[in-house]
């Protein structure tokens, strides 16, 4: 019985945290209907700046305390943020609306690289992305403009192709190699009957469960959030209606990047070891949670994160642990042949 | 009688390339050249899945795996008793026996799995179809791994080499002519239709669930006889070879080649293989790189490098407006 | 179509620039080396571990006047950790580059795919670390200077039934891994001969962070310690989720342990485990101190095993060239063939007829944040 209970707990602080990064997923796809599969990356990049926020010379100074670990918190969602929001600058909305300076971005990360490849000093590397950032400029002023995008397979994979490129460019600029990340909280272990409880892991089940709660706020009770949910059902109606469109865009993404944010900060407290892959198998695993709560359902986010969470510890507890992996997919499978649109989701009407 | 001697010449002309070729161009670019063959197999299949049928799966790496391990293990287990069975055959014809019979296995295991996923695809759509094929490429993988006597997480050692050039690309155009045929016969139209719009297609009539679960099994076989002619060439198999991100480089191939068009997916896979040897020079920033281009492709040429092109000009105009009728 | 025209030839622009910056040159005067390893991926710790291990040997070498006059020059690939990947880079080491003997890979599997490679061309090829026996059987060519699962399988088994006097033990290990599996295996097998049982046998993959489940199933059956043959990034979360849920066994394992990181990780919660390496980073002796001081003042931290087999695989394989006096590859191998008590950073190594190293083992205990040597196990 107490191994029991054990587990179940072990489950729930799982299940917060595949949640967490499943709250992200299920924004965007709400309104955008795209699966953004560099969500896992943000929450990989979140957990990166928080490492170097709490090793900068203001992190070290306030330490493990409270202060300390809202800079940490605050600091790394606002950079999460900025990310979203280059992310969806550049990578999803040309195509979509008109947006200049896209070639110049990324011919000047070329640039860089090739500028750290040939030269290896920050100068190099300056130069480079200088000579990038002009040459895209020169390509786009004589013509070369991104084609009108409305193919889900084609935003897919630049999704694909971003998720690459944040985990191949972590690598280099973080290192491949995994760290360790501070304890910016104290921890303590609570035991309550035999069963170990312990802060840190009730503070995620807490800031997810708070978070869910909040964001269901903001989709359904605020202005912004109406005009997300406009969006939501048609851009093109929504553009006409007077929405700007982009800025609504732009918004779920920064939102979005930093949920991923606070999730990457929270979860590895729980598991204090970072690495430039970090985000991949929890994000696939958030993902899946998402689908089976209904994608695009913030609640339905919350409790099939629980789920996953707990079926796979339990299939570890009282079954075959190598099948760990695979647990999560086996629910998946058998809850979407029951009900085809996930736990919460809305069949949605097919239209002639 | 034609065809026949046709196909008579393609296997001179392949047999002669396998004979010399690894002398002319060195054994890094035929092994290369071998991976691209398998890529394409790969990518045209899950074309007629993606391209032709308009269904969405990212779990090709699991048949792909499927049919690896099977064939790898028939040969393994069951080799010596079919080398007893052709034992009047001279060495190589024996050696072809037994790739045959490991990629008919292959092919024949792979299928039955496709069958398992196309089935919940009847009634799941997009996204989450799309999610449930990566979940069974994944629980495939999972469960190699626990599979003791094919190696488990060791991987598999010790595999016969049986395929070359001239095996891959005889299958290469197995695969091309019978998914070409398929999709411009007046049956396969029927997948393009699903495609373009399922529910005009079932008022007209086209059995849409059929041809769907029609169009995993068919994929999910030549996948496996991918599989299979891969573990033949590389001697070794591991799971680590067919995660997910094994499946997300098909679906590049293809939508990076033109998405629903063979010469796409051909063009697609070549591309993919061969820039990413060409980009090895970069070191640290190659894939970095790649992930750039592959983005910068989307942004500006969605309709991927090949666009609209066809090699058969006038008869894939004619499919679309078949349709239309 | 201005359009098209422009983006095909601005692609085409660009994926030749990228192809042609940094071609590979060769000059007679230096002896070209292919080391491949997993530089990028989930197990590139490991490989650039090894990497910055080999890069000191060569430097080393290199700045002893060479080998046979010339300048060692390592040509390095990296394989992402996949096993695919291995065979081709592998393929083109040899063919394109022209090296004349291999260092790599870390993981078995890596290494299993590309060593036929290696044998068909007929180029010797040496692994730092690969401890599947089945790697070295692929050929003649083919070599390792570490341990192989048997050997470190039963050194921790012995050492657990002999030494600890424990006889009922539970079993923690890394299903993704073939080292980890392989050990743990070899371990059951040794530990239940010697009379012991096995309480319980869970797995995790590398790479995963919450172990709290396996750990709660393996608390209920009591173990007197938990054997968990992975590697240093799991292991140090393993011991604190271990001892937050209470368990009071110590932890054992195998070299894959060794790394300044995992104290750092684990801290207090791997007080009083053991595991098995090739050498202690204590230990006084000048070759040692003298790999450590110099690896810590190059990269900054402290090297771990990987590192050492890394420098002694380079190391053996210099050995072999002044030996062979020549890079023709069936003297080299011949020349390889012949190491005997080879005295490198992680012991004494002699490679016997299957071309394994045959070297002793020492446990070490973590004692107050710091190894401490307990005994050696001679094979």
């Amino acid at each position: 019985m107490e191994t029991f209970l054990q587990q179940l707990v072990n489950g729930i602080s799982q299940g917060s945290a595949y949640a967490l990064i499943a709250l992200g997923y299920t924004m965007v796809y709400g309104v955008l209907r795209l699966i953004n599969f560099a969500h896992s990356d943000v929450y990989m990049f979140g957990a990166f700046m928080g490492y170097y926020i709490a090793n900068s010379t203001l992190g070290l100074a306030l330490g493990p305390s409270i202060p300390g670990a809202i800079l940490v918190m605050v600091g790394s969602m606002a950079l999460c943020a900025c990310l979203g929001i280059l992310i969806e600058r550049f990578a999803y909305r040309p195509g979509r609306s008109p947006s200049p300076f896209t070639l110049s971005f990324w011919f000047g990360i070329l640039g860089a690289g090739f500028g750290q490849l040939l030269g290896g000093t920050l100068v190099s590397v300056a130069l480079g992305a200088l000579a990038g950032a002009v040459l895209g400029f020169v390509l786009e002023k004589v013509g070369l403009k991104p084609k009108p995008q409305s193919s889900h397979l084609k935003l897919l994979i630049i999704a694909i192709g971003v998720s690459f490129f944040l985990e191949n460019g972590g690598q280099q600029v973080f290192g491949a190699d995994p760290k360790f990340f501070p304890q910016i909280i104290p921890n303590r272990s609570i035991d309550v009957g035999g069963v170990s409880l312990d802060t840190q892991k009730l503070t995620v089940l807490g800031v997810a469960l708070l978070l869910m709660i909040l964001l269901n706020v903001v989709v359904h009770y605020t202005k912004t959030g109406k005009a997300m949910r406009a969006v939501s059902f048609n851009l093109d109606t929504a553009k006409l209606m007077g929405i700007n469109t982009d800025r609504i865009i732009a918004f779920t993404f920064a939102l979005g990047s930093a949920l991923a944010g606070a999730g990457g900060i929270l979860v590895t407290l729980m598991y204090p070891r970072i690495d430039p892959l970090m985000g991949i198998m929890p994000g696939l695993k958030a993902f899946v949670a998402a689908v089976l709560g209904g994608i695009g359902n913030i609640t339905g986010a919350m409790i099939g994160g629980l789920i996953i969470g707990l079926a796979e510890v339990m299939a570890v507890g009282y079954g075959q642990s190598t099948y760990r992996d695979a647990i999560a997919f086996v629910i998946l499978v058998l809850i979407l042949l029951l009900k085809p649109t996930g736990i919460m989701g809305k069949g949605m009407v097919e239209k002639v | 009688m034609k065809r026949w001697l046709l196909w008579l010449g393609v296997l001179l002309v392949l047999a002669g390339l396998e004979a010399s070729l690894r002398g002319l161009i060195g054994p890094y670019a035929y092994q290369i050249t071998v991976l691209v063959g398998v890529n394409i197999i790969l990518a045209v299949s899950l074309n007629l899945i993606n391209g032709f049928t308009g269904q969405f799966s990212i779990g090709h790496a699991g048949f792909y795996a499927v049919g690896a391990y099977t064939s790898a293990a028939l040969v393994k287990f069951g080799g010596p008793a079919i080398r007893g069975l052709v034992g009047f055959l001279p060495a190589i014809g024996q050696d072809a026996v037994l790739l045959l019979a490991g990629l008919a296995a292959a092919a024949i295991v792979a299928g039955i799995a496709g069958l398992a996923v196309g089935i919940p695809s009847l009634r799941l759509r997009g996204d989450y179809l799309a999610i449930v094929t990566l979940g069974f490429g994944e629980i495939i993988r999972v469960v190699i791994l626990n599979v003791d006597s094919i190696g488990g997480a060791r991987g598999f050692s010790g595999i016969e080499q049986l395929s070359n050039f001239f095996w891959v690309y005889f299958f290469v155009l197995v695969t091309i002519v019978v998914i070409h045929n398929i999709v411009h016969s007046s049956y396969g139209r029927a997948f393009v239709s699903i495609r373009d719009d399922e529910i005009a297609a079932e008022a007209m009539g086209v059995d849409t669930t059929r041809f769907k679960v029609l169009s995993f099994v068919i994929s999910s076989m030549f996948a496996g006889i991918a599989g299979g002619l891969f573990g033949h060439f590389t001697m070794y198999l591991h799971p680590n070879s067919f995660t997910f991100v094994a499946s997300f480089n098909v679906i590049i191939m293809i939508v990076i080649g033109g998405l629903g068009s063979i010469e796409g997916a051909v063009v697609g896979a070549t591309v993919f293989t061969v820039a990413l040897e060409l980009l090895r020079k970069l070191g640290p920033f190659r894939l970095v790189s790649f992930a750039v281009l592959l983005v910068l492709i989307m942004i500006y040429r969605p309709q991927g490098l090949l666009g609209s092109w066809t090699l058969f000009k006038g008869r894939r105009k004619a499919a679309p407006k078949a349709m239309v009728v | 179509m201005k359009h098209r025209t422009w983006s095909h030839a601005s692609f085409l622009v660009l994926t030749a620039a990228l192809a042609a910056c940094a071609g590979g040159d060769q000059s007679a005067d230096e002896i070209l080396i292919g080391e491949y390893g997993s530089l990028t991926g989930t197990t590139a710790t490991f490989g650039i571990s090894t990497k910055n291990g080999i890069e000191m040997a060569t430097e080393a070498i290199n700045a002893a006047g060479g080998l046979l006059g010339k300048q060692v020059r390592i040509i390095v690939e990296d394989d992402q950790g996949r096993p695919e990947e291995a065979q081709t880079v592998v393929s083109k080491l040899i063919n394109s580059d022209r090296v004349v003997a291999l260092l790599g890979e870390v993981a078995s599997s890596n290494s299993l795919a590309a060593a036929p490679v290696a044998q068909q061309n007929r180029i010797p090829m040496i692994s730092p670390s690969s401890t599947n026996p089945a790697v070295t059987e692929v050929g003649d060519f083919i070599f390792r200077v570490c341990f192989i699962d048997p050997f470190q399988g039963f050194v921790m088994a012995k050492f657990a039934a002999n030494t600890l006097q424990f006889t009922n033990v539970a079993i923690l290990r890394d299903i993704k891994s073939d080292y980890s599996v392989g050990l743990a295996d070899v371990f059951i097998q040794n530990f239940t001969t010697l009379g012991g049982t096995i309480a319980s046998d869970e797995s995790y993959s590398g790479g995963d962070t919450d172990f709290s489940a396996q750990l709660t199933a393996l608390k209920a059956t009591n173990p007197q310690a938990i054997f968990v043959p992975g590697y240093y990034t799991e292991v140090g979360l393993i011991a604190r989720q271990a001892k937050a849920l209470g368990i009071q066994a110590p932890l054992l394992g195998g070299d894959g342990w060794d790394s300044p990181d995992l104290i750092e990780i684990g801290g207090e919660a791997l007080e009083g485990s053991y595991f098995s390496n090739h050498y202690s980073v204590d230990d006084p002796s000048p070759a040692i101190q003298k790999f450590v001081t110099d690896y810590r003042a190059k990269y900054g931290e402290t090297p771990d095993a990987l590192a050492g087999l890394g420098y002694d695989a380079a190391m053996v394989l210099f050995d072999a060239i002044k030996r062979a006096g020549t890079t023709e590859p069936q003297a080299l191998r011949d020349a390889i063939a012949a190491t005997r008590n080879f005295a490198g950073v992680t012991g004494t190594t002699t490679l016997d007829e299957h071309r394994n190293a045959v070297k002793p083992a020492v446990v070490l205990q973590i004692k107050d944040a710091k190894l401490a040597y307990v005994e050696t196990i001679t094979p």
